[in-house]
This record gives structure tokens, sequence and C-alpha cells, in this order.
């Protein structure tokens, strides 16, 4: 399909509970995204038919819009005049995504390589079983057998290594003989990315008992990871397989215009392409109901030893899905991790533990329900602090360099972190936050959106910070496939709402103390202003406005320049404007008048209706 | 979207069920298209496979791998007993030789050249399937299961733990806003199913677990109490694996809720009849509420209707619960449908329905935080 002949796209994401319909129009100024419709999913009884409710959600496109894009259950292409699109495409985590089990030789190796792949490819990774891992045979087989996953990715050593540990691996999961999730009159899809000699052993054991592809080693080196082959596989399987088992999947696979993509998937891909055509590093994260999904793109020191040497860099980019981070199915699941305390802390109010309790257990049973009293609202958004913050450990846990890998260090590598093993994160070299989620998307006042991000993701130095407005990244991400520079016009014309710009200490001084002080220059307009250390201040800086910022830290502070070092930059406004956070990192909350801090930050933003600034 | 959503919990004084009883692997099924069953009845039966144990012979015997079939006693196929030896070198001098034995009773499965790992499975576990319900065999699922169909009442509640009993219904609340103390249990409730007014505290759960009661149906139970019961805190609503007695059922919710009067009553109106109740939970896709079934006797199944899902079309007049603050719990009725997007407390923008309670009283609530109850 040419992309010049796209002019009517519409897109559709079948999500667990709501099938979401997006309308992409060409215009003279480009690509806009025009309506959006919404319906239940129906991949559940009674229904069982996952294109009921695309119809339902683009019957409603049809009515706001006044196209006609359905003949009865066909939909019309290509567009002509006011009727038809040109294409149709979908992304689909409908009946829980695509949920895998991986294996590899060494956990944190490759094992984690193939958590890597699995991740990248969309998955929730169920279990990660490793030769390496404390459980004995028996209850790894016993675990194979309980998991039924969608598909196992089963790796494990270099090429050329050790074949018995893989070989192993391959035995339990013959003895476990699992059952796929869905589905019971198909075998299992096993991909089998490990070492290229045990290629004929596996393919002895397992044949018959599984459907077993076999694919290039993700790890063929401890230095290399070749994750490409394996993800590919896993989509390919999840397409044929995976979806084919769904209810209703087998027609919609034949209404669209390109391979429906697992909704991760797609907004993985999103975020890799804004990063690169723009190049800045972005994190991006999705808090959902029941998991919350980070997704980061960052510039890394290039692999080859010369080029790094000359400061080359390549691209690196991860994703991990925190499958029982959410802020409804799963809320309980953040106070279990985080424990009441680190929930309590955000509260600017006085609270019962037994009452706390007895709220997020009664949102996790009534998933559906809204804040209404603004102390409700206070509380989801102090759970939701937790949740993205556990989730952006969990992502730095697993953005690392290779572990395994002997690698000679220059002496500013050896100083900084960034080796093998480590996180490959660094919130100082962040330009793009974007957050996504009923939580971060239709918080009342944007203001609430930024103070969430700040305080879960602590971003230092200069960072710019959207929300995606209504959750268009899936459809985006399956459309640039199809066409790249709409899919990005789109992306940033009408998916992102820029919230503004946050300028942070990245380290931290003594409470009350000077911090830094800035002059800010915008549309021939100059403000200056101080700010303490532990201050919140929040300057106005509209959407699509610019200011030219000179800061300059107290002794010891270190803006992101160096310690004391002035910064200088050109910063972009939003709908809240441009933050001096003087809070420092890591960002601690007192013990002694902690409740009013907590008021006085949310009050620098405007974020309450009851705080002494209104928004 | 056009409508709130109003997920209700079923409460029908008659109606006719359909339960699918399922083997998680094939197996035989015992019982025949309309034959009838008791709640205890096996109706399918099937071998669920032995655990694996593995044994690494060449470590213990100090092999290569590649010669292991040289050194094993017993081949695929062949049953070994724990403490058997399976495997062994044999040295010029008998003092110098290894063994390697089978740490369990089953059958030798595989021997690998490649790791040196022997696996042993145990035998197979026989799995009981039963009827859960009094009623009638209405399908039968060849080598998998069956359905059984009943007819009577029928209330779900919102979040259970504890998996399948059966029982009399007995009432030990006098009212569905009380809250019983441990006095007021007593062994004549042993092996019942009980209603338990609005809350049930830790202390109560514990002297109900002394007496031996099959289940209490309650409206309400404080979570700190749950994560003592359970030992863990419960992370998501996905239950009914947990090995408790009684099994715990909430109709409306954590803390002390008082039950909606049509779910008490009706649990009332059957004291002393058989019934069984599910405290397995999924909310989650694929949605399962825990339940309370409590079959019509004999002849009076005859002529039951099918029931529909709750109501779930939101219309003036429609009786609903609040099911969030504020007012989490009352029981009202639609006053007015308010078109467009309101603005609430707490400044969310949403579409709203205005609640009458008795005495006039009305309060607008999101439609989310609401959901209808049958009539």
């Amino acid at each position: 399909m040419d992309p010049n002949d796209l002019n009517v796209i519409v897109a559709t994401d079948c999500g667990s509970t709501t099938t979401k319909a997006i309308l992409i129009e060409r215009r003279p100024e480009g690509y806009r995204q025009t309506y959006r419709g919404e319906a239940p999913t129906t991949v559940e009884a009674p229904f069982e038919d996952v294109t009921r409710g695309v119809l339902n959600a683009m019957a409603e496109l049809e009515e706001l819009s006044g196209r006609r894009i359905l003949d009865g259950e066909r939909i019309l292409t290509p567009a002509r005049g006011n009727e038809g699109v040109d294409v149709y495409i979908s992304t689909s985590s409908a009946g829980g995504g695509l949920q895998m089990m991986v294996t590899g030789v060494v956990k944190g190796m490759s094992g984690e390589s193939a958590q890597r792949a699995a991740l990248g490819a969309g998955a929730i990774v169920m279990d990660v079983i490793a030769s390496s891992d404390r459980r004995l045979p028996h209850e790894k087989i016993q675990r194979i057998r309980t998991l039924r996953p969608d598909i196992i990715l089963l790796a494990g050593g270099t090429d050329g290594g050790t074949v018995q540990h893989v070989v192993e691996l391959a035995e339990f999961l013959a003895a476990a003989n699992p059952r796929p999730r869905l589905g019971s009159s198909f075998r299992l899809p096993v991909v089998y990315a490990g070492n290229v000699d045990a290629r004929k052993h596996v393919q002895d054991l397992l044949a018959g008992k599984v459907e077993l592809h076999i694919t290039e080693n993700l790890r063929p080196v401890l230095e290399e990871e070749n994750l490409g082959p394996a993800r590919d596989e896993i989509h390919e399987l999840f397409l044929k397989h995976v979806m084919a088992q769904a209810p209703g999947y087998q027609k919609l696979m034949t209404w669209v215009g390109a391979p429906i993509m697992p909704t991760p998937a797609a907004v993985g891909n999103i975020i890799q392409r804004i990063a690169r055509t723009q190049d800045l590093n972005i994190i991006g994260v999705d808090i959902g109901g029941a998991t919350t999904d980070v997704f980061s793109d960052f510039r890394v020191p290039a692999e080859d030893e010369h080029a790094r040497s000359l400061g080359g860099t390549t691209r690196s980019f991860h994703r991990t899905v925190s499958a029982n981070l959410g802020m409804s199915y799963s809320v309980s699941n953040v106070l279990a991790e985080t424990g009441v305390e680190n929930i309590l802390r955000w509260v600017p109010f006085d609270i019962d533990e037994g009452d706390l309790r007895d709220r997020v257990k009664n949102k996790m049973i009534r998933p559906t329900t809204i804040p209404c009293l603004l102390e409700d609202l206070k509380i989801e958004q102090a759970i939701a602090r937790e949740a993205l913050r556990l989730a952006l450990v969990q992502h730095k846990q697993l953005a690392v360099g290779l572990k395994g890998v002997q690698r000679r260090r220059t002496v500013s590598e050896s100083l900084d972190d960034g080796g093998a093993g480590e996180s490959l994160i660094h919130m100082r070299d962040l330009d793009l936050l974007v957050g996504s989620g009923g939580v971060l998307s239709h918080a009342p006042r944007r203001a609430q959106a930024m103070m969430m991000l700040l305080d879960a993701f602590e971003p230092e130095g200069v960072t710019r910070l959207a929300v995606d407005s209504i959750f268009m990244m899936p459809h985006l991400g399956v459309l640039a496939d199809l066409h790249e520079a709409a899919a990005v016009e789109v992306f940033e014309r009408d998916c992102l709402i820029n919230l503004g710009t946050c300028i942070a200490a990245t380290n931290r001084g003594k409470d009350g103390a000077p911090c830094l002080q800035y002059r800010m220059t915008a549309g021939g307009r100059t403000r200056t202003g101080r700010v303490a250390v532990g201050g919140l201040v929040l300057e106005p800086l509209g959407v699509g406005e610019t200011a030219e910022v000179v800061v300059e830290p107290a002794g010891g502070i270190d803006l992101g320049a160096g310690r004391g070092r002035t910064l200088e930059a050109t910063v972009q406004g939003g709908v809240v404007g441009l933050v001096f956070d003087g809070r420092g990192r890591p960002l601690a909350l007192p013990a002694k008048d902690r409740r009013a801090t907590v008021v006085r930050w949310a009050d620098a933003l405007g974020a309450y209706p009851d705080g002494r600034t209104k928004g | 979207m056009a409508h709130g959503y109003t997920p209700g919990l079923r409460v029908a004084a008659r109606t006719t069920l359909r339960r699918p009883r399922r083997l998680p692997l094939a197996g035989r099924v015992l019982v025949g298209q309309g034959d009838r069953v008791r709640a205890e009845d096996v109706v399918a039966r099937a071998e669920l496979p032995g655990d694996v144990a593995t044994v690494n012979v060449v470590n213990q015997l100090g092999i290569a791998p590649g010669d292991i079939e040289d050194y094993m006693l017993k081949r695929p196929g062949e049953p070994v007993r724990q403490g058997e030896v399976i495997g062994e070198t044999r040295p010029f001098i008998k003092w110098f030789r290894s063994q390697a034995a089978s740490p369990i009773d089953g059958t030798l499965e595989s021997v690998s050249k490649i790791t040196g790992q022997v696996m042993i499975r145990s035998a197979p576990r026989p799995v009981d399937l039963r009827a859960y319900v009094d009623g009638t065999v209405a399908e039968v699922f060849p080598d998998e299961g069956v359905m059984v169909e009943t007819t009577g009442a029928f209330v779900q509640g919102i979040l259970g733990i504890g998996g399948e009993v059966s029982g009399q219904v007995a009432v030990a609340a006098r009212g569905p806003d009380v809250v019983l103390g441990p006095q007021d249990l007593d062994v004549t409730l042993a092996g019942r199913i009980v209603v338990a007014g609005a809350l049930v505290t830790g202390e109560v759960y514990r002297r109900a677990a002394e007496l031996g009661l099959a289940a209490l149906v309650c409206g309400g139970f404080h979570d700190s109490d749950l994560r003592a019961l359970l030992g863990y805190d419960l992370g998501v609503a996905i239950t009914g694996h947990e090995d408790c007695r009684p099994i715990l059922i909430m109709t409306e919710g954590f803390g002390r809720m008082t039950m909606a009067r049509k779910t008490y009553d009706l649990l009332a109106a059957h004291a002393g009849q058989r019934a069984s109740a599910n405290g397995t939970t999924q909310i989650r896709a694929g949605v399962l509420r825990p339940e309370i079934l409590i079959p019509a006797a004999g002849d009076a199944a005859l002529g039951a209707v099918a029931a529909g899902e709750p109501g779930s079309e939101l219309r003036v007049g429609s009786p609903v619960r609040l099911i969030r603050e504020p007012g989490f719990g009352r029981l009202g009725r639609v006053g007015a449908l308010p078109p467009g997007v309101h603005r609430v407390e707490s400044e969310a923008q949403v579409r709203v329905v205005e609640v009458e309670f008795p005495g006039g009283e009305r309060l607008t609530i999101p439609r989310a935080n609401i959901e209808v109850i049958g009539d």
C-alpha cells in the first residue's frame, strides 16, 4: 500500500475492557486525529467475538464524525468523499494480552536477554526459569506445568557454549508437557533461541510435544544481544496461534490492512520512532488498571570499544511491564508491594490505616468507580505515585548493560555508571517524559499529572513532561509501520498534551538554604526568581511558548551541568508551565511537617481546589 | 460512552442456572444426561500425571553423560521404588562403588545422554469432580465433564475467600445491619452456610472456624482482618484457592457494610434449606463472582424461567446501590439522569446520576459509582 494513498485511517485498540477507535484524516496542515469512539470489548461471554466491540466503536465514530465507515459489518474502503476509509489497523491486549514464560541458563545473562526479548515483543513475562535459579528441578517442572502461558521462549547458552544446561531446560519442558492458556486443541508454541549446538537435541526432546520454532540465538556471544529474530518469531506466533484462538480474531485479521500488534509492542514502536527521529531520550509510562508499562529509548555509549572511546553513541530501547502494579484491579497490590507508610507519606490529611486499607480494597473490587470526593482523588494519586515509582525501579533493573561482559572501560565510564549490569537509565539525560493511563491523562487538573510524574520519576536537570491525551499511542504505533511520517505528525499535534518543563537539582542541599536563582525570558519579557532547597516554584509558560532560561545553582547544587555551574537552556511551556524544583534528589519527605510540606508542594502548582493557590 | 458501567450483582428469588463442571484434563464422566445429582456426588474422574523427580545420575556416579546408559540398572518405562538403586558404577573394588537411587516411587520416564539427568514420574493422582450443586445433568461433555442445571434462589457476592462448600442456610444475624459477636455463634451452626449481618470481625471468624461453620455470608469484612486470616495482603481479586473453613462471602465490600435488604431477606427466607456456596472470585477479564445457590426442593423447580443478567439499563426509578463514597453502600432510586457531563467535588467531569433516598434526600453521583440492583 502506497503511504501517499492514505487519507483516511481508522484504528482500534482492543483493550481488556474497552475498544477504542480513532479516526485520522489528512488535512491541509497534515495528518490529524479528528474523532474518537469507544465501546465495551466483546471478547468475553456472552458475545465472544471481538469484532462486535470493534463495530460498536466504529459506529460511535460514524455518529460523531458524520462519515459512513461501515456497510453492515463490512468496512468501506477506500475513502471516497464522506464515505469509507483507506485502511483499518488495530492493536490488541484483550483477554489479558500476550503472556509468556522464558528460560535462560544464567538468570542475569541469557535469562535477562530472553526476558527483554519477550517484553520487547509486548508480552507479560510470567516467570523466568533459569538453570541458575535456586528452585529444584521438580519445582521448575511443576511451575512450567501450572503456568499455562501463550508462548514459551526457550533460550540459554552462547553459540559454542554450554549444551548441557540448555538441554536440561528442554528436558524440564518436555517433562512438564505444558498446555497453552487458550484453546485445548493445539500445541503450545515454543520459540527456541538458544545455543545453536543444542538445536538438534532440543528438537529431539520437544518434537511432538510442543509447536517448536527455531530461531537465531538471542545471546550468540556474551557481548551481544540479538533480540530481533526472537521478537519477530514471537509476533508471528502471536498472530498465528494466540490471536487465532481468541474469539473473533480470525475475522478481525481479515479486516486489517497491517498485522494486529500487541498493544504494548505498538506503544514501544511509536516511542522508539519518536526518540530516533527527534534524537531524544524518552521515557513513556502507561499506568493501567492491572499493569504499568514503562518504555525507554536512550542514547547510550556505543558497543564498539573504538567508537565509544571517541564518544560515539548508539540507542537502546527497553520495555518492562509491572504485571501487578495498576490503579484498579491491581491497586491493592501496590499497597502490598510498597507498604502503607509509603502511600500515607503522600496523603496530605489524617487517615486511619484501617480506613485506607478498606478504601483500597473497595477500589480493587469495584475497579470502574471513580473518585467523586477530593479526599478520594488525593488517595488515588498518592497510590499512583508509588505505582509509578515502583514501575520505574523495575524498569531500571532490567534496562541494563549486558551482564557477564568483560569490557575495557575508560576512566570517565568507571567513574560514571553505565557499564555491564548497570542501569542505562539516567534521569539527568532524560529529555521527554510521557505519561499515559487514566490516572494521569484524566486527572482533573493537569498540574496533578505533573506532580505525580515529578514525585514518582524524580527527573533531574531539564526535562519536558507530557501526557497522552486519549491513549492513542497504540494506534500510532501500528500506523508507524504503514506511514511513519503520519504517525509522528499526529503524535506531536494531537497525541501529546505538553504539561511543560521541569528544571530540577540533581542532588540535595540543606533544607531552607538557597538552591538556585533563575532568569527567564519569554515573549520579550524577563522574570527572575529564587528557589530554596525543598522549594517548588511554578512560572507561567504556556503551550507553544518557549523561554530562554539562565539558572545559577547555589554552591554545591548541581542542575545537571555540574556542581555550582550555571545552566542555560531553551525550554518549552505547556498547560502547567515551567517548574523549578529545588527539592533535591533523591526526593525525601521530612518526618516533621510532612503533611504541611506535601500541601505546600501541591499549592505551588495549584494542584488541588482546596489549596491556597487556585488552579 | 452512552451509559454508565453498572455491573450489578445478581440476587434472584428464582432462577435457572447452569454450572459447567470440567476436569482439569481428559478423564471419565460417571453420570449421564438427565441424571439427578446431589452436590457431593462425583460426576467425573481423571488421573493427573504424577509429579516428576529428577536424579542427576552422572554427577552422583562421576561418569560422562554420554556413557550413562552403560551404568543404568533401570530403563525408561520400568517401575521403581523409593530408595531403589537405578544406576551404579562397577569398579574392580566393590568398596568404591557409587550408586544413584530413586527419591520416589514411580516410573522411570527418561534418561538423558546430554545432561545425565534421569526423570522419574510418580503414580498418577486421581481427581474427583463433584456436582457442587443439587440439580440435573443437562449436558455431558465427553471425557471432560458435565453441565449441571438447577433452579432456585441465587445470590452473588462481591468478593469471596475459599472454594466450594455445601450445607444448610442458617441466619445468625437478626438484621442486615447487625454486627455479630463471637457469643452469637454456637455448635448448631456447624456445617452451615451462615448469614452474618453487616460485618464479620476477625474474632467472629475465628470462632466460626472453631465451630466448623461451612460459610459466612456478610456485608463486609475489614481488610486488616483479611490480612490476618490469609497471612498476606490480597494483591489482586483472584481467589478461591485458599484452604480455609469457613469460606467467606462478602456481599457489599470492605468495612462495616449493611447487607442489601433484598439479599438478607432472600437468604433468611431459605433458612434450613440445602445450599451450595463458592467463594471463588476473579475481578478481571472473565469475571467470576462468589455465589450462594439454594436449589428449590423437588418439583418446585419445574416451570422456572432463566433469569436474565442484572438490570444494567439505567432509568429513572431504577433501584441502585452506591458503590463508592459519598454514601457508599446506601440504597436508593434513580431520581434523574442529567444529560452531558458534570463537575463533581474532585473536579472530575463525568456523567452523573441523581439518586433519591427514602425520605427524599438526593445526591449527585458519578454514574460509574452506582450499580443497578434488581427490584
